[in-house]
């Protein structure tokens, strides 16, 4: 099982810097879209269903929308390499990131023994055990989201609603402003 | 190991996010780190041998359940976070589409030059 892990997240890690590396901006967007489908497999493995069925929908919406702003405008290669010494300072914020990283795992238990086992009371264990009395839901994961923390769900809506709402106004094909504009030309006429 | 792994998965997006001057580069590393990130959280819950915290009528009668099931509150969290990200990632596409129709490119460099030029 950890091997199978390990194995998925080498390929995504791959498949990123293939995402990175390539100049050709369709090879990036699959390649992208390899992560996504990575990342499905190993919620699979790491017991979620549920979030491995969100995650290939998410994936298969966002790969549509990539692709409509690569090939759907007809741009297909990306232009020119970045500079060495942006390379530079990026290789130099990353390795210094992940070392900070790397030693601040210490503190964290070991893979397989999960944070709830190590505090007392903890809601992860009052959500396993009385879930089911609380809100006859036999997937835990859904009571969590859609009983105990609801208002979470709310806000997550709320925040959906936001973006749609901003995508569809900088989508819009004339402003206000243009629209006023071709009512007073039509006036003058 | 696996801490390790997903730790360099989210260097890959940083690394990008800095270095790339393609937006849609950008996005596509932006869209890696969520990527990580959600799958680190659910890492920290789970258990080995765990299993799916669903209860089916076999595994409610035999085993005791919370002694067995992985954490469902990052599970929980993440979904909302997968679906946030979606989000998230319809608006930068469709700023990325407007300054392709604003400056014809989507090289921030150029893009920089062009707005110093009409200045």
């Amino acid at each position: 099982m950890e091997l199978l892990l390990i194995f998925m997240l080498l390929f995504m890690i791959l498949a990123g810097i293939v995402a990175l590396w390539t100049d050709e901006l369709l090879s990036a967007v699959i390649a992208v879209g390899a992560v996504g489908v990575g990342t499905s497999v190993a919620f699979l493995l790491l017991g979620a269903p549920d979030l491995a069925i969100t995650q290939i929908v998410v994936e298969v919406v966002a790969l549509v929308l990539l692709i409509k702003v690569t090939i759907g405008v007809g741009v297909r290669t990306m232009s020119g390499m970045p500079s060495p010494k942006r390379l530079r300072l990026a290789a130099a914020v990353t390795v210094l990131l992940l070392l900070v990283m790397v030693r601040s795992f210490t503190g964290l238990p070991e893979f397989g023994s999960p944070v709830m086992e190590r505090v007392d009371d903890a809601p992860s264990i009052v959500y396993l055990e009385e879930g089911l009395e609380r809100t006859g839901s036999a997937n835990q994961v859904m009571s969590v989201l859609l009983d105990f923390r609801a208002y979470d769900t709310l806000g997550e809506a709320t925040v959906i609603f936001t973006a749609v709402f901003g995508a569809l106004v900088l989508l819009r094909k004339k402003g206000k402003k243009d629209r006023e504009d071709d009512d007073g030309g039509e006036d003058e006429e | 190991m696996v801490y390790v792994l997903c730790a360099m998965l989210l260097c890959v997006g940083i690394f990008g996010l800095i270095s790339q001057k393609n937006v849609i580069k950008i996005i596509i590393s932006i869209s890696i780190m969520e990527n990580a990130v959600n799958l680190f959280l659910v890492v920290i819950g789970y258990r080995r041998d765990g299993i799916a915290p669903i209860i089916t009528e076999r595994i409610h009668e035999s085993v005791q359940f919370a002694e067995k099931a992985v954490d469902p509150l990052p599970q929980a969290m993440v979904l909302t976070s997968i679906v946030i990200g979606l989000g998230v990632m319809a608006l930068m596409v469709t700023m990325a589409l407007r300054i392709y129709h604003v400056y014809g490119t989507y090289d921030i460099t150029e893009i920089l030059k062009s707005r110093k030029k009409a200045e």
